[in-house]
């Protein structure tokens, strides 16, 4: 498969996915599911700002993702698929089953959640909503940097 | 004379802090930098923190911030478009903040393109 990585962290293209995880899977792409992003020339322009120029960054809404996510899969390429939040992960998994595993990278304190690990804060809600995503089939574990060991979904939810 | 620039330094882990202390321990510069991290924050929580340490627009505030890519210079990015007096540069160094400190009443303008070119000028191959 050529999709190393289906990521949700709310901080998208940073630095632990360029460097930390762009480095060790060798990407050849990120494609950024977004919304709002996708809609956004200036956005767009940001997160392309500091990814090497030998990765190519791809901009999507979710029904373009999924649309995409098979020819992305098929690529020589390695590559690294970002979602900000389940909600767009959980989205994209349904509309693309050949998703079948989700990584979630970073999601960070805001009111209401609760700290789950040191970089995975969830709402009841949220942690309900990795659990469904899961009872799908989906295998999801969380991992903020390749040289740690993934976590089971059922340790942090 | 410009009014004075603000300083603000936002890095990963703390690498601000330990560079702003250096900076302290070096020319003895005194409430300067202000000193961030991004632990524990998604863009939108260190784009507001950044905001406050910036203070009142238009008053002129220099944003130091690590990686080119990284959340730092996304959420500072994502502030300076909508604050008036704000620039933002990335790759900061020691060499760069130890110049700043003692420029601060530059023009916001000359003073981000001169923390760009001071920081560059740090980078050296040196000993052969």
């Amino acid at each position: 498969m050529s999709v190393a990585l289906y990521r949700i962290d709310d901080r998208l293209i940073h630095g632990q996915v360029v460097v930390g995880w762009g480095q060790s899977v060798a990407a050849g792409f990120i494609a950024l599911v977004d919304d709002a992003i996708r809609a956004s020339d200036w956005e767009r322009e940001l997160y392309r700002m500091g990814v090497p120029a030998s990765v190519e960054v791809r901009f999507a809404g979710v029904a373009e993702a999924a649309a995409q996510a098979p020819a992305w899969e098929a690529e020589p390429r390695s590559g690294i698929v970002l979602t900000a939040d389940i909600a767009t992960m959980a989205a994209l998994c349904a509309a693309a089953p050949s998703v079948r595993r989700v990584n979630v990278g970073g999601i960070h304190f805001r009111p209401g959640r609760k700290e789950r690990l040191r970089f995975v804060y969830l709402a009841d809600e949220e942690a309900a909503a990795l659990r469904a995503l899961a009872a799908t089939g989906v295998t999801v574990t969380a991992q903020d940097v390749p040289t740690a060991a993934p976590v089971p979904l059922e340790a942090f939810t | 004379m410009s009014e004075a620039i603000r300083g603000v330094v936002v890095t990963h882990a703390d690498l601000a802090a330990a560079l702003v202390a250096a900076v302290r321990a070096i020319t003895g510069d005194e409430g300067g930098l202000v000193a961030m991290s991004n632990a524990g924050t998604d863009r939108a929580a260190l784009a507001r923190l950044i905001g406050e340490a910036a203070g009142p627009a238009p008053a002129p505030v220099l944003v130091f911030t690590d990686l080119v890519g990284g959340s730092c210079t996304a959420a500072a990015a994502t502030v300076a478009r909508e604050r008036s007096g704000m620039r933002v540069v990335s790759g900061v160094n020691l060499g760069m903040l130890l110049d700043f400190v003692f420029h601060r009443e530059e023009p916001l303008d000359a003073a981000a393109a001169r923390a760009v070119a001071a920081g560059r000028d740090a980078v050296r191959e040196v000993g052969r």
